[in-house]
């Protein structure tokens, strides 16, 4: 008896050593032209991407900033940020822009004007938003658009590792730096803002997110002591701000007031009504730490993150979007995170909503099990129908540092960041890092929804080759045609373009919302921009919301029209639309691929 | 990592009447201290429902296993710290792999074995092999608990007391003062800073590596002086991993010269058994 269970353990055993290799062969794509190098995108996936940035006068290459001598020897990675790109129409002239931010001292920023004709002209210089990586000021990391004052032209919040700014919009013709009446601090080392009206006045607020200590001038460092007290438990990064519009262009800062404070490293931030409360909520993505959720309960937040379910297992969150991703009228929200094969297996994270418990939604992390959680190093991801099927797919960029081809930083990053706080905290201990790459020349991932809650990767496949540092990602329809473009910033690396081709005989339906609210003085109305406005279709019994957003990804903004795909002959039975002045707008039967514009009722 | 000194044969030495416990129950309890303290405080663990998972496995694994191979009950100390030590010690974003390496640390105990000893501490193996047969899904612990060094200090401490009690502190710190030489050397020979070679040893991965697994009496070799021997060569080993950029070098070393050293003392056990029959 023993001797014949002794042998049935050993193949056992040897059956247990074998699953790994069984469970990689069991998660191979269904689908044999996956891995195809043929493939007919258009046919098979319903969509193609073609990169043309060059072709339609994107020419743009990010420079990184030169910080403290005192970082020389870690240069690549700490310099690693500034890429970003968001999406405006800053003329009112129906077509979105592009904003480029550039991050080299002395470098200029670009804004694409679009010409309608597929190409874009740079006309920073000309409004006055170039010229804003002045040494003594910082270097950008990122832009967001919001109507501030409520005149209909969107306003420009830049922020830097340095001085932020903000430029108010005169009617698309210039840009006047306001900074000086709306109380914005000296000097802040900031990696995300958003816009939003967190009271409900009609009046859009800012929060602006701190990464390093704002303590800290990365060009004049005092000491080297300026580094995350542990890799996944720091409490040093920089303060979080926000800012309430009194009207007249001036801001007051009321994030203690409000209960808004948090010492984490924060990399991206998203706005959105994650309660069905009618306020909009916080999500913030930190690196070295878990996530963090503020309930906006009437103006006031209170941090929820443990109690909803995504403030434990830290990681190194980059990016914080939100999307409808089962059509449930529910939004997840998707933050990347780190994963290198046998080293750091982070993995990203997408929390959908399962319920909630005394107004507290909870939330699971469904990224392994839909096929979403390994990208790379991941940054900048962001929901979008890129096929029009109704379904929302997902993009993500990877990729830290691209240098050698044949040396790797990552033995000397793991030993480091596995040290305590006195080792990890202190620059001057963590090895050099000559041209070594870290987790370099990384394919992206465009992950397409089945609509049954999988997702195919087929970035190779639709035409998303690129192996670039992406950073941040936006998505507009260039065009005005139903389909929605790809705009990547890359650091130290080009800016690209990937034009989409959908095929033809998908539907789809967009919502151009301006908010009631047509002065600064305004009241009982939404703003402007709309932001914070859900529109959710019902077509086909099904239905998906999506929410005019004042920033999301990583250092992105897309463009404030929704777009929804519809699928193959769908047609939407209704529409409707809260705005955040409570008002609820239906519109029955519109017509299907055209862009409704959409005012707030009186 | 069974660490199955709560499993050992009793110590000759006379102890204080208070320090009489059934020690069994210490290495679970030190390793249930430090999954509470992490998890509780710092929040972390993967998830519960991993570290759950893990724990489960290593424990049905033991109870079949056992049961089948000899008819009893086994004492279930040592697979629910090996179940501890791979749900802390696993990381992926899956929960296959956390089954599965319970599974194959707990099988491995029963299946390679020479003269009824086994050779490999058990979640040294089942890490190792994850690893290696399954990189695109699995990484080992790598990053600090907290912030500070309080909660590094607790564990150094009890985990110190808890082998002294057991009489294995030896090997913990020749081990330690072994690493502190070899990255003094490293320091030497890469031309980085000595802080940054130390740096590793204030990890966690290490306190359940030194506390755990390089003492597990079922995986050591019995005289003093040959266990000191044998965590200075893994170290020694584990310096030359380092040197290559090996990520998870301890795990490698130990599961290469564990084994040898036990089966240098199976071969010298049997070479007396020999001789001492043939007097």
């Amino acid at each position: 008896m023993t001797r014949y269970a002794r042998v049935a353990l050993a193949v056992i055993f040897v059956g247990l050593l074998m699953t790994p290799f069984l469970v990689r062969r069991l998660s191979q794509p269904a689908s044999p032209i996956a891995t195809s190098g043929h493939v007919d995108a258009l046919k098979q996936y319903g969509f193609r991407l073609t990169e043309s940035a060059k072709a339609a006068g994107l020419e743009f290459v990010h420079g990184a900033p030169t910080l403290d001598p005192k970082l020389a020897h870690i240069m690549p990675q700490v310099a690693s940020m500034g890429a970003a790109v968001s999406v405006v129409d800053v003329d009112r002239d129906g077509l979105p822009d592009l904003y480029v931010t550039d991050s080299k001292e002395g470098s200029r920023n670009r804004l694409f004007r679009n010409r309608g004709n597929g190409t874009f002209e740079d006309v920073a210089e000309r409004l006055g938003v170039a010229d804003l990586n002045r040494a003594e000021d910082g270097v950008s990391m990122g832009a967001v658009w919001g109507d501030y004052d409520n005149d209909g032209f969107e306003d420009l919040f830049l922020y830097r590792w340095g001085r932020p700014v903000l430029l108010h919009n005169d009617r698309g013709q210039r840009f006047t730096p306001v900074t000086d009446v709306t109380g914005l601090p000296a000097w802040a080392n900031v990696n995300t803002a958003v816009w939003l009206d967190f009271d409900r006045d009609g009046r859009l607020d800012l929060f602006v997110g701190g990464y390093y200590s704002e303590a800290v001038n990365l060009w004049k460092l005092a000491d080297t002591r300026m580094m995350p007290e542990s890799f996944e438990y720091a409490n040093n990064g920089g303060r979080k701000y926000l800012f309430r519009n009194l009207g007249g262009g001036r801001f007051e800062e009321v994030s203690a007031q409000v209960g808004l404070a948090s010492r984490r490293w924060a990399l991206a931030a998203v706005a959105a009504d994650l309660r069905g409360t009618g306020y909009p909520d916080l999500f913030i993505a930190n690196d070295y730490g878990v996530s963090e959720m503020f309930a906006n309960d009437r103006g006031r937040f209170r941090e929820i993150g443990r109690e909803a379910g995504v403030g434990y297992s830290p990681k190194s969150g980059m990016n914080a979007a939100v999307g409808d991703v089962l059509n449930q009228g529910r939004f997840a929200i998707y933050v990347s995170n780190i994963s290198e094969e046998g080293i750091l297996l982070q993995g990203n994270n997408l929390w959908v909503p399962s319920g909630a418990v005394g107004g507290i939604p909870r939330y699971e992390n469904l990224a392994r099990s839909m096929g979403v959680d390994l990208g790379g190093w991941s940054f900048g991801a962001q929901f979008a129908d890129l096929n029009n099927d109704g379904f929302l797919d997902l993009y993500v960029v990877n990729g830290f540092v691209s240098a050698s081809q044949q040396n790797s930083y990552w033995y000397d990053y793991s030993r480091i960041a596995g040290g305590n706080q006195i080792v990890i905290s202190d620059a001057k201990n963590w090895p050099a890092m000559g041209t070594r790459s870290l987790a370099g020349y990384q394919q992206k991932k465009l992950w397409l929804s089945d609509g049954a809650g999988r997702f195919l990767e087929v970035s190779q496949l639709v035409g998303a080759t690129d192996r670039y540092d992406g950073r941040s990602i936006a998505l507009a329809d260039l065009s005005n045609h139903g389909m929605l473009d790809v705009i990547v910033a890359n650091q130290r690396g080009p800016l690209l373009l990937y034009r989409n081709q959908v095929a033809a005989d998908r539907n789809w339906i967009a919502f151009e919302l301006e908010g009631g609210c047509k002065s600064d003085g305004a009241t009982g109305c939404t703003n402007r921009s709309a932001i914070g406005a859900q529109v959710t279709v019902r077509w086909n019994g099904q239905q998906q919301v999506q929410e005019v957003s004042g920033g999301s990804g990583f250092c992105s903004q897309n463009q404030r029209r929704l777009h929804f795909g519809l699928g193959a002959g769908g047609t939407p039975d209704k529409v409707t639309v809260r705005w955040p002045s409570g008002k609820v707008q239906e519109l029955t039967r519109p017509e299907v691929n055209r862009v409704h514009k959409v005012e707030e009722p009186a | 990592m069974t660490t199955e000194q709560a499993i050992a044969q009793p110590s000759k030495t006379p102890r204080a009447p208070w320090l009489k416990v059934d020690r069994r129950y210490l290495a679970p309890a030190l390793i249930t201290c430090v999954l509470l303290a992490g998890q509780l405080t710092f929040g972390f663990l993967e998830s519960w429902s991993r570290t759950f998972l893990a724990i489960a496995t290593a424990i049905l694994t033991e109870l079949v296993v056992v049961r089948a191979l000899y008819g009893a009950w086994p004492h279930l100390a040592s697979a629910y710290v090996s179940g501890i030590s791979v749900g802390i010690l696993v990381r992926s974003p899956a929960f296959w792999p956390y089954a599965l390496c319970s599974a194959i640390s707990i099988t491995s105990k029963y299946v390679l074995r020479v003269r009824e000893r086994h050779l490999w501490n058990p979640t040294n193996f089942g890490v190792v092999m994850m690893l290696l047969l399954a990189p695109d899904a699995v990484a080992g612990l790598s990053v600090q608990w907290g912030n500070n060094l309080l909660p590094m200090v607790f564990v150094w401490v009890f985990g110190s007391v808890i082998l002294w009690m057991v009489d294995r502190l030896n090997i913990t710190v020749t081990y330690v003062l072994s690493f502190l030489f070899f990255a003094v050397l490293r320091a030497w020979i890469t031309g980085h800073t000595m802080i940054s070679e130390i740096a590793p040893i204030t990890g966690p991965m290490y306190q359940l590596f030194i506390f755990f697994m390089v003492t597990d009496p079922k995986t050591t070799v019995r005289r003093k002086w040959a266990q000191s021997l044998v965590v200075f060569i893994i170290a020694a080993v584990e310096a030359v991993f380092r040197l290559m950029q090996f990520v998870y070098a301890p795990f490698y070393a130990l599961f290469l010269v564990g084994p040898i050293a036990n089966l240098i003392e199976i071969w010298q056990d049997e070479r007396r058994g020999r001789q001492g029959v043939s007097r």
